[in-house]
């Protein structure tokens, strides 16, 4: 990247995240996912089994992170909520990328009018708050709760275009997009196989950075009762559930949210680092 | 200056009624209305609750009438709490969530602040690296983990503090410092990095070079320009605490605005739904507006663009 060079010193400097943090986030997320797509595989235990000697008991070898009021195994239903919380994220993560990235392709190489239309709408989604989005589509898509996260990616593109589109500028002159201009290539190639390449390392930093948004975002719905229900089961399900119990039982609270924070940490930190690396733009916004 | 104000002014009120539309739209195609029970009502009940509240009118003509009353500051009957007006649940609970997010605001501003000087004062340090550390952790672990987990310190075991409800201040002491925490974590991240990029500025130099206390170089030369991205973060951060205390103020069961939000989307009560989303988003826009303002106010370059 042609930035580094004139880069300011002072900025460089007041990066405090190591390389260590950034491997271990990633040692972290590779442990959460194996542990979401291996963990109900290994355990002893079915999500949805009810021990009858044990009952709200803490973590033993018996059960690795304790047992629930009905005496489901926390370890089994942790990892079936990961599976659930990490499923959600990717649709709507997906559904994100579909809309942003064409979208800031689109109004960056277009310039001009549709450029102006295109980036104003994206101001005025930015005014509203997530929360507010959310309820709308709980009471539009209440009933299913994987169609109503799929609806709420079509709310998280917002980041993804504005990076897209000032990535977009930054290439739409270069030479190599000139040249395939003047060969006759046509706009759909252009963007397609000249552009979106360039594009593709900022474009999945910020799908890093954009996921503890969604995740966080689903474990608020479902804490609130208004996304996945009983008897399936999520990371915000779970500790809504911890939250009932924490006096007598804090482990039920325990587990669930530090795995929750944990998985939001490394995604944070991981995608912090690799923006370091790349030189981007720091965008500053939470939620 | 003026011409910059309208602008922002006629942006700000064109996106507020954009967003009155949407929803209104889109509540309206949602499936399912606000009458559908475990049992179907007899069709000449339905029908007369319909017209009661001018469910039987045409789309637009409905539409019309809502845009009517809101310019009247009626924002109609709720659907499901028979005996108020919206407006009378929104007044009911607008004060404890204005008194919450004030609060939080002023907790996230004071306190990042306070963090992010503290680690500015020597990038890379163990003191920088460790509030820095604290920072990223308490971003990354939501409210709905530390609210239960503040309630558990604070009320359950040490007692010092009230685990939810109403009626005195110390009822909002944890909340308002759950809600604030990860924002606090964010503000204090802005004001380092701008802290250190303002330590390398020439005047900063020069004042130092005079021999001008520390105290009074970040007071004076220092904070004035950290200032700046802080008052353009306040828009968002201003909008996500007026939300995220929908959150909060279920966990510790006060009762505001936030709580009726929840209740309306579960019961459908499309006037309640849209009652709160006016409110809302009138109150993020024009917060937005403001923070434009200041901003263009301080730095010239910015109302000439």
């Amino acid at each position: 990247m042609s930035t580094a060079t004139h880069q300011n010193p002072t900025l460089r400097r007041s990066s405090v995240r190591s390389a260590w943090s950034a491997w271990l986030a990633g040692g972290l997320l590779l442990l959460v996912l194996g542990s979401a797509l291996l963990g109900p595989e290994i355990a002893p235990w079915q999500a949805e089994e009810m021990d009858w000697q044990a009952m709200e008991a803490p973590p033993s070898a018996r059960h690795w992170f304790g047992t629930d009021l009905v005496g489901r195994d926390l370890f089994v239903r942790t990892m079936q909520g990961a599976r659930v919380s990490l499923l959600v994220a990717l649709i709507a993560i997906s559904v994100s990328l579909c809309i942003g990235v064409p979208w800031g392709l689109l109004a960056g190489y277009s310039g001009g009018l549709l450029d102006q239309l295109m980036m104003r709408f994206v101001d005025a989604m930015y005014s509203l708050p997530l929360i507010l989005i959310v309820i709308l589509l709980v009471v539009m898509f209440g009933r299913n709760p994987y169609l109503l996260f799929a609806a709420l990616g079509a709310f998280f593109w917002l980041d993804i275009a504005r990076i897209v589109r000032g990535q977009t500028l930054r290439v739409r002159h270069a030479g190599f997009v000139e040249a395939a201009r003047a060969m006759g290539a046509s706009t759909t190639h252009i963007l397609l196989h000249h552009l979106l390449p360039n594009i593709r390392g900022p474009v999945i930093v910020y799908t890093t950075l954009a996921i503890p948004g969604v995740i966080l975002a689903e474990s608020f719905i479902s804490f609130l009762g208004l996304g996945i229900q009983e008897p399936d089961t999520s990371w915000g399900v779970l500790v809504a559930d911890g939250v009932q119990t924490m006096e007598s039982s804090p482990w039920l609270l325990l587990f669930p949210g530090t795995m929750l924070a944990v998985t939001v940490w490394a995604c944070n930190t991981l995608g912090d680092h690799l923006r370091d690396m790349m030189d981007l733009q720091q965008t500053d916004r939470i939620n | 200056m003026a011409g910059y104000l309208f602008k922002r002014t006629f942006f700000a009120f064109a996106t507020f009624l954009v967003v009155v539309s949407a929803v209104f739209f889109l509540l309206r195609a949602a499936p399912g209305g606000p009458f559908d029970g475990e049992r179907r009502l007899p069709p000449d009940i339905e029908a007369n609750l319909q017209a009661a509240y001018h469910l039987d009118e045409p789309l637009a003509q409905q539409y019309a009438r809502y845009l009517g009353n809101l310019a009247q500051g009626d924002l109609g009957p709720s659907f499901r709490q028979k005996d108020f007006s919206v407006s009378e649940l929104i007044a009911l609970g607008l004060p404890t969530s204005v008194l919450l997010g004030l609060s939080a605001l002023a907790i996230a501003v004071l306190v990042g602040t306070g963090v992010g000087i503290a680690a500015s004062l020597s990038p890379g340090s163990g003191m920088d690296r460790s509030l820095m550390a604290l920072n990223n952790v308490s971003i990354a672990v939501p409210t709905i983990v530390t609210a239960p987990a503040l309630v558990l310190l604070f009320a359950v075991i040490l007692t010092w503090l009230p685990a939810g409800g109403s009626g005195s201040l110390q009822h909002f002491v944890l909340p308002a410092i759950a809600l604030a925490l990860p924002y606090a974590a964010a503000v204090a991240r802005l004001i380092r990095g701008a802290m250190i990029e303002a330590a390398a500025e020439t005047h900063v130099l020069t004042a130092r070079a005079k021999g001008l206390s520390q105290a009074r170089i970040i007071r004076r030369h220092m904070l004035p320009i950290a200032a700046v991205p802080l008052i353009s973060f306040l828009g968002p951060t201003a909008a996500g605490l007026l939300t995220g205390s929908v959150v909060v103020e279920q966990i510790f069961d006060l009762p505001g605005i936030g709580r009726y939000f929840v209740q309306g989307a579960l019961a459908r009560d499309y006037t309640l739904v849209m009652g709160v989303v006016v409110v809302y988003s009138s109150a993020i826009l024009s917060f937005n507006l403001l923070v434009d303002l200041a901003y263009g106010w301080l730095d010239p370059r910015i109302r000439a663009a």
